[in-house]
């Protein structure tokens, strides 16, 4: 089947197979930021956003994005760039393969919610899985970012 | 110290989280067949009939392998040295399927969808056989999970075949009949641990290809190239040289990528073909059909003298090694060899370890080896023991553990190629972690309970550990050093970073050995052409082993450059001094920048390339030691039980990058908080695994580990580079039974076989309620 997505900005036609989720449409297209890595929705790693909102591309189908307004990495990259750059400061990219669906998920919480706190923080990014860090120096690389973030736009 | 011991940053940090296309997959060509491996539905069968012709029919499906089509070759897939200790057990398909999730079919396609239709369309007739499934009952089953004469061992490993039984570790010291008659305490328990899956987020995968040359192009996501590429020419029948396994960034391995798997399927598909092929495991797959860690259950004998000298330790263990005995001998080895030197003043000890064929999923290496699980083990028996004397924890620690400078004969009994000469322990800085730790947590006031409400009580507990760093005499590591022109180095290692940032430590410490900046260093890992020998990222080894071969490369390299510099100036190498920026004749005090000198030899005079090897192989048993403090809150009504901080002191020595050193810490303690407390792993009555998704199966998740307090002891090992012993593994070991006697002295409920549920806990507390 054929579907449109709005991907990063730019408008794209897919020829698509009803079955086909959108973490392998993206993947196949180029947008190769996008990691798999449960198939259950239930990591994270997979994380883009869909219409502005945080989603799991594994359990999407690429049909039910037909029309949609789809932003991976590769479509923020400034911003990406600066979330990351407090992860690496932080030593907890580690193995970098979840660092792309997190940082997603980052961007997403930081539309949401003004000031986190740290359980807001972990609210939010609960369902991004992560074996190599353990976790809680992402937590201070997360409040080093917006604290600096914050920071600046009061300026 | 210029560039060790510093926090830098990750040199492929920018890289990876910026989403470049860095792993296996990324890197795959997209003509690649898509390569699908069908697998057992039954624990224990052996096929009777198997018919591809109708899926072999299907549009777009390009080679359909069965057992019939392949050299039956026993092989390993274990990532181990050569001999290997595992045995010669794995076929790449067989006749008899030995787990749910075992290989039957290989199906290529040029697309997923093709392959997946063909592969359901392969009619399998079974003749199902009664599975081995009890671990206790596998040693005299009738069932034998090996039928098949062909299978073998390389070394003396006590393989016994005919008994289920991959192999058997023995280890005695003094009397120990004797010396626990003479105890006037004796505490005795069972302990077991799960089957924990190592839940790296990237999957195992690997794509292959034909080169110019005909030579076979293995790209794989795996911790061991050097291995595979050795494994692979021994199930494949092909000469190594007829194979390069090139490994690009991995996401993540803990262990699970010291094992062979994907590697086999593609390359039997492109060998066939002529074509590339490329295979993906599903999250699944990963569960059902690679490896975890091996489940396993300890018997421990302590023996103590009334004022709390531990005087005789006898440990008896079994392993489930699932249907094939990959790491089964050195898990189960180091379960007792690198755990009871921690008590090096016993009178007496002894250690007998099996590990037994199963129709369970195979179990391989995992982040901590068999350590963890022996460390549990014997931390929980001595945590019963201070129980048992009313005596502190602490107390029994002091009394009895390793300290700086002291050895055991055990030391020398496990470690190749030593001799008798003691082995002491010049670096241990257990002492430093326990006190510290004690410190940290608030022992004094926190132990052993604290009442919160009417339904909740917190309590702290704590326990000891150690590893190794490398296998000594058994594990080489080389790097190789060129001087490019401009004056900056090549670094070349067979060095597998996993995301812990070995790459940039490795760098690091060239740069301090060539006194030049980091940035002068670029590092390029790991290509079995183009990089030199490592036996691989495991065993703790690659700050260690790999970090003394890069220093022996970059003296090599400095002397290169002496030796070249002494030429360019006609002098005496002796007359010549580099300090990193500048070759100084000392005589004439005329010197000439690195940068220069490099483009001078290579375009204008001696015309020649510096190139600087160096190679190193562990002699002594480098062990990094911890000590971990939980405290839990434990909700007497479910059975809940929440860590609500964890406290890690670890003694790696002088830490190369301590930022990278402090992550690897608190992963390894939310791993072991998994181990401890979630990850439960379940078989149904016929044998499959139903903890087969990340759904069923629980990591940890952000809101699941409480507080994570970690310190580096300020150590220094001589043989180390710039002071340093591994991190890596030693991480993990102490968090399990510091939780579980943390559990223990907030409710009196002892759980001695992890995990730790809600459930188990309840149950437990149910138990001592109407006792």
């Amino acid at each position: 089947m054929k579907i449109e997505m709005k991907i990063n900005g730019v408008k794209k036609y897919f020829e698509v197979s009803p079955d086909e989720y959108l973490v392998d449409t993206l993947r196949n297209n180029g947008y190769i930021s996008v990691k798999r890595g449960c198939d259950t929705g239930m990591c994270g790693v997979c994380t883009v956003h869909m219409d502005g909102k945080a989603i799991l591309s594994c359990v999407i189908l690429s049909a039910m994005a037909n029309g949609h307004e789809i932003t991976t990495i590769e479509g923020v990259r400034e911003e990406a760039k600066k979330v990351g750059e407090f992860l690496v400061s932080e030593g907890v990219e580690q193995c970098g393969y979840c660092s792309t669906g997190l940082i997603m998920n980052i961007l997403y919480l930081e539309k949401c919610i003004e000031n986190p706190t740290d359980e807001e923080i972990l609210h939010y990014l609960n369902g991004n899985l992560c074996r190599c860090t353990g976790y809680s120096g992402q937590l201070r690389a997360i409040k080093k970012y917006l604290e600096v973030k914050n920071s600046e736009s009061s300026e | 110290m210029k560039v060790v011991n510093k926090p830098f940053s990750k040199i492929d940090g920018k890289g990876l989280v910026e989403g470049k296309p860095v792993y296996t997959d990324d890197l795959a060509p997209k003509d690649a067949l898509i390569v699908k491996v069908l697998r057992s539905p039954h624990a224990f069968a052996k096929i009777k009939k198997i018919d591809i012709k109708i899926a072999e029919k299907v549009p777009g499906v390009e080679c359909i392998l069965t057992y019939k089509d392949i050299d039956r070759v026993p092989f390993t897939r274990a990532g181990q040295c050569y001999p290997e200790l595992s045995p010669y057990d794995k076929f790449i398909l067989d006749e008899y399927v030995r787990h749910v999730g075992d290989e039957v079919a290989i199906v290529a396609a040029i697309n997923e969808k093709a392959a997946i239709k063909a592969m359901k369309l392969i009619k399998v007739e079974y003749e199902i056989l009664e599975p081995v499934l009890d671990l206790e009952k596998a040693d005299g089953h009738l069932s034998l999970v090996h039928p098949e004469k062909e299978i073998f061992s390389m070394a003396d490993i006590g393989f016994d075949r005919n008994r289920n039984i991959a192999c058997q570790v023995k280890l005695e010291l003094g009397d120990i009949e004797k010396t626990l008659k003479e105890c006037d305490v004796i505490v005795k328990g069972t302990y077991s641990s799960q089957a924990q899956a190592q839940g790296m987020m990237e999957t195992q995968r690997a794509f292959t290809y034909i080169d110019t040359y005909g030579r076979l192009i293995v790209v794989t996501s795996t911790q061991i190239p050097f291995h595979v590429r050795r494994i692979l020419s021994t199930a494949l029948k092909i000469p190594e040289s007829k194979i390069r396994v090139i490994k690009p960034r991995i996401g993540g391995g803990f262990g699970a990528k010291q094992t062979a798997n994907a590697e086999f399927y593609p390359a039997l598909v492109t060998l066939k073909t002529g074509k590339a092929a490329k295979i993906i495991f599903s999250r699944k797959e990963v569960f059902i059909g690679t490896n975890s860690r091996h489940a396993m259950k300890f018997n421990v004998i302590l023996g103590a003298s009334k004022d709390g000298k531990i005087k005789a330790i006898d440990m008896i263990g079994l392993s489930d090694t699932g249907a094939y005995g990959e790491h089964s001998q050195t898990t189960i080895g180091a379960a007792a060899k690198k755990v009871l030197p921690l008590y090096n003043k016993v009178e007496a000890c002894r250690y007998y370890g099996k590990a037994l064929y199963t129709n369970h999923v195979t179990a391989g290496a995992f982040r901590g080896f068999g350590v963890t699980q022996g460390t549990f083990a014997i931390e929980s028996a001595v945590n019963e023991l201070a129980v048992e004397l009313n005596m502190d924890p602490l107390e029994i620690r002091n009394i009895n553990m390793i300290k700086k400078g002291e050895t055991t004969k055990l030391l020398n009994m496990t470690t190749k190629d030593w001799g008798n000469r003691p082995m002491y322990m010049d670096s241990c800085m257990l002492e430093y972690c326990v006190s510290r730790g004690k410190e940290l947590i608030n022992w004094s006031e926190k132990y052993p309970r604290q009442k919160i409400s009417s339904t909740k009580v917190r309590g702290v507990g704590m326990a000891i550990a150690q590893q190794g760093s490398g296998l000594p005499k058994i594990d080489m590591a080389s790097a190789t050093l060129k001087l490019n022109t401009d004056g900056f180095f090549s670094l070349l290692i067979g060095a597998t970073d996993l995301g812990t940032g070995s790459d940039t430590i490795l760098a690091q410490i060239a740069a301090e050995t060539l006194g030049v900046d980091l940035d002068k260093i670029v590092v390029y890992s790991s290509d079995t052409d183009l990089t030199p020998f490592d036996s691989g990222a495991y065993a703790s080894s690659t700050t260690y082993t790999t970090g003394n071969a890069v220093i022996e490369a970059a003296k090599n390299m400095v002397d290169l450059i002496c030796e070249h510099g002494a030429k360019y100036f006609h002098v005496t190498k002796d007359d010549i001094l580099f300090d990193g920026a500048n070759i100084t004749n000392k005589v004439t005090r005329k010197f000439i920048s690195l940068g220069d000198f490099s483009k001078k030899i290579t375009y204008n005079e001696l015309f020649t390339q510096l190139v600087a090897t160096g190679s190193f192989i562990p002699e002594k048993n480098v062990t990094p030691y911890m000590a971990g403090f939980a405290e839990v809150e434990v909700d007497l009504e479910t059975g809940k039980v929440e860590v609500v901080e964890f406290v890690g002191v670890v003694d790696c020595g002088t830490p190369i990058n301590p930022k990278l050193s402090k992550i690897q810490v608190e992963g390894g303690i939310v791993t072991g908080i998994g181990l401890a407390l979630y990850e439960e792993v379940k078989y149904d009555s016929r044998g499959r695994l139903m903890t087969d998704t990340f759904m069923e199966y629980k990591l940890p998740t952000r809101k699941d580990i409480g507080k994570i307090t970690v310190e580096l002891a300020e150590g220094y090992e001589k043989t180390g580079p710039y002071g340093a012993k591994s991190i890596g593994e030693v991480v993990v070991n102490t968090v399990a039974p510091a939780i579980t006697d943390a559990i223990y002295n907030a409710t009196g409920v002892r759980v001695r076989d992890l995990p730790a549920t809600s459930e188990k806990v309840f149950l437990k507390l149910m138990e001592n309620t109407f006792k």
